[in-house]
């Protein structure tokens, strides 16, 4: 715009002149051309420092408004009720699962164990678990989570108070909460790299171990991670039988230690001790040496000790697990159960001989697993298991020696596969394949699809 | 025997005494902000720093030793808001350390100090993994770290009141240095105004603020999803109506997606340090942006 109104002067100042324009030879056409030449140049300077303090005066204008409205951001908001709101997340997971064998037919020599496989064939809904967790004041911190079952009803899954106030690398822990012990046992189901638990977690802490109680934990102020914790409870989740009774029914004892090994790889390996004592323990549908047809319910008291052992590896290059990573991790559990054995104890009467009579019953059971789970480029993972298990040989009392079966000369094991797509952090769709030999003569291929989404807040996620 | 003796309660002593030499232990989040902390404490704190410049951010697992050190700190300088959300919550829990808790003076998050950019007026899972409280990349314009290292060297001296008088020089003397580079920088990045750039992911809009480069595109279809193939493709089309001179990414970030725009686009693809030790050069605060600024330029010719 500016540069046509210079020309229009240059043009306006050789026209009001028309005479000397007239009498202009070339000499002058040369000189008028460089006047115009000059002109020329002096606008296209002037534009480019008009220009110049156009953009200035729109970036002091930008700053002059980005300073207004930083005092904004500090001044108080309007009020509302709810700005202490809880951070609440939902996981909503469901499978499909293509299986020979019906899940419910436990594992070979465990028939007194828990047994509940978490799956179902065809399609079903998992349970859906509904998480709130906030800072009570600034002593403690609560989480409640609460898992609805597809088929309806609602449970406590945890509900635990935490506080780390105390200091010194204490931390105490009270209400229901899942166990410190072993590796995977605090780890939520929806954080799991399989549709479902090895074998040594679901017979020997059906899955998952939770207890209402206590729990405290003490971190050493050293360089590398060291960690003991106690927990006392009330015995509530299986091999506990929930007593109505004064006093702890459970204990548990853990160690962890851990450490990096350069900026790629970090490690943790642990020690666990469980301890409680079972009263009235039932079981139903257990084989007998009479091959009694179903099966038949046993009882069991005793005091029940398991140990284990745990470890866990992982590797990413550089140490950036956005685009891959290798975790490796083993568990072994080892359980000794003492104590006494009422076989068949609804029959009526003593026939068959043995039949509601107690005798002494001591076993020891054990089972590991190893797995690696390797992201082999960002959102995609693949994993391999290896399940066993050694129900052990009993020790069984005379009175029951003819009925109980101490040996079952079968060790259940299982080979799965799994790969997943995590298109975010929040989503996450599986499919598992595996060969499942734990139940003596009922060998079976497993299929399974499965989905996890998790809705709401942004959990932070333990090691 | 005697002499036994002796040698192990000098080697008991050394390591008892050992981490007495400095005042403040110190947990720091990213390098930028143990480098900073190293500026205004000098040698009066120990310094851990939790994750490399080739790791993300914010994918960072709560390792056992994390939880170790954060253990022994008194202080945490963390950038905050939201980037450390996926791991940091658990370290504190696990730590058992009561004086680095959120709202402790032992716990220090730079992002309340600097104006937030791109605070989403919407917030929605819908658009990627996007943080409430603004983009918290805040590391990458220089001007941020004069308020961030005012507040810090305050926290330092609350922290250690006997060395007011070391933080307070440490300060005047950073800030001094700070701004002469400032200046230097601007000077030097001054061809850069105006420049369109595409980067991997949206963490550079300080840096754009500061030196006016123009970003046309991202290379993530939404904040922290990973680029496709077929989203690369789309952004090679918009390329040609939007031409950029250059495809930028932090170092830790995968270089394919970036390679494979820059070969089809015929544009350079330019690494960032984004960090302290993102590359070989940035070795502390200064030649993080020394460096910044010469690949930026690198790229530019």
């Amino acid at each position: 715009m500016s540069r046509n109104i210079y020309w229009c002067a240059a043009v306006a100042a050789l026209l009001g002149n028309p005479l000397n324009t007239f009498a202009a030879d070339d000499a002058d056409l040369q000189s008028i051309r460089d006047q115009i030449q000059q002109l020329k140049q002096s606008s296209e300077q002037s534009n480019l420092q008009l220009e110049q303090r156009l953009q200035q005066a729109e970036k002091d204008a930008a700053q002059a408004q980005a300073a207004a409205q930083q005092p904004v951001r500090s001044s108080a908001g309007p009020s509302n009720v709810n700005s202490f709101n809880p951070a609440v997340a939902m996981i909503l997971s469901g499978t499909y699962g293509q299986l020979r064998q019906d899940p419910a037919i436990p594992a070979t020599g465990f028939a007194m164990n828990a047994n509940n496989t978490g799956y179902t064939r065809g399609f079903s809904l998992q349970e859906s678990e509904l998480s709130i967790s906030a800072n009570i004041d600034p002593e403690f911190s609560g989480v409640g989570t609460f898992s609805l079952a597809p088929e309806g009803g609602i449970s406590v899954e945890n509900g635990f108070v935490q506080s780390s106030a105390l200091g010194n690398g204490l931390n105490l822990k009270f209400g229901r909460f899942f166990s410190g012990l072993g590796y995977l046992n605090e780890q939520h189901s929806h954080v799991w790299d399989f549709v479902d638990q090895p074998l040594v977690y679901r017979v020997l802490w059906d899955n998952q171990i939770a207890d209402d109680g206590l729990q405290l934990k003490w971190l050493a102020p050293t360089d590398i991670f060291v960690e003991i914790g106690g927990e006392l409870g009330r015995g509530l989740g299986f091999p506990g039988t929930n007593q109505n009774k004064n006093g702890a029914g459970s204990g548990v004892l853990f160690a962890h230690i851990g450490d990096d090994i350069g900026i790629e790889q970090s490690w943790r390996a642990g020690v666990s001790l469980h301890e409680t004592r079972r009263v009235d323990a039932v079981s139903v549908a257990v084989p007998d040496l009479l091959n009694t047809a179903g099966g038949v319910s046993n009882s069991f008291s005793g005091d029940s000790q398991t140990t284990g052992l745990d470890f866990v590896w992982k590797y990413s290059h550089n140490g950036n697990i956005r685009e891959r990573y290798l975790k490796v991790q083993s568990e072994y559990f080892r359980r000794k159960e003492n104590g006494l054995l009422t076989y068949d104890f609804t029959a009526q009467g003593v026939s068959p001989p043995g039949a509601n009579t107690p005798g002494s019953y001591s076993v020891t059971q054990s089972g590991w697993y190893l797995q690696s789970v390797y992201q082999f480029m960002p959102t995609w993972r693949t994993g391999l298991r290896y399940d066993r298990l050694d129900s052990g040989t009993a020790s069984v009392g005379a009175s029951i020696a003819a009925n109980v079966i101490s040996n079952y000369a079968f060790n259940p094991s299982r080979l799965t596969w799994m790969v997943d797509y995590n298109p975010s952090e929040f989503s996450r769709i599986r499919l598992q394949l595996a060969r499942d030999d734990s139940r003596q003569r009922l060998a079976e291929n497993q299929m399974f699809l499965q989905y996890i989404m998790s809705l709401g807040a942004h959990g932070a996620h333990q090691y | 025997m005697n002499k036994l003796f002796y040698t192990m309660g000098l080697i008991v002593l050394a390591i008892v005494s050992a981490p007495a030499f400095a005042a403040l232990n110190v947990f720091a989040c990213e390098p930028e902000w143990a480098a900073l902390t190293q500026q205004l404490a000098g040698n009066q704190a120990s310094i851990y720093t939790a994750t490399g410049a080739l790791q993300d951010p914010h994918q960072v697992q709560a390792r056992p030793s994390l939880i170790a050190k954060a253990r022994s700190a008194n202080l945490l300088v963390c950038t905050g808001a939201e980037l450390e959300i996926g791991w940091m919550p658990v370290v504190l829990r696990e730590s058992g350390n009561s004086a680095i808790q959120p709202g402790s003076s032992g716990n220090f998050e730079a992002a309340q100090y600097v104006a937030m950019l791109e605070v989403p007026t919407r917030l929605d899972r819908a658009e990627g993994d996007v943080h409430a409280a603004g983009n918290p990349h805040i590391q990458t314009d220089p001007r941020n770290f004069l308020p961030i290292a005012e507040a810090l060297s305050q926290r330092l001296i609350q922290l250690d009141p006997a060395n007011t008088a070391y933080y307070q020089q440490q300060l005047a003397t950073f800030n001094q240095q700070w701004r002469a580079a400032i200046a230097k920088w601007e000077k030097q990045a001054a061809p850069l105004k105006g420049v369109p750039v595409i980067a991997h992911h949206k963490g550079f809009p300080y840096l754009n603020d500061w030196l006016g480069l123009k970003e046309v595109a991202e290379l993530e279809p939404k904040p922290g999803m990973e680029p496709s193939a077929a989203y690369l493709g789309r952004v090679l089309n918009e390329l040609q109506q939007h031409p950029a001179k250059m495809v930028i990414r932090a170092a830790y970030q995968n270089e394919r997606p970036s390679e494979w725009i820059a070969e089809r686009a015929h544009i350079p693809a330019v690494m960032l340090p984004f960090t302290v030790g993102g590359t070989p050069q940035a070795t502390d605060l200064f030649t993080m942006f020394d460096d910044t600024i010469q690949r930026l330029l690198a790229g530019l010719k």
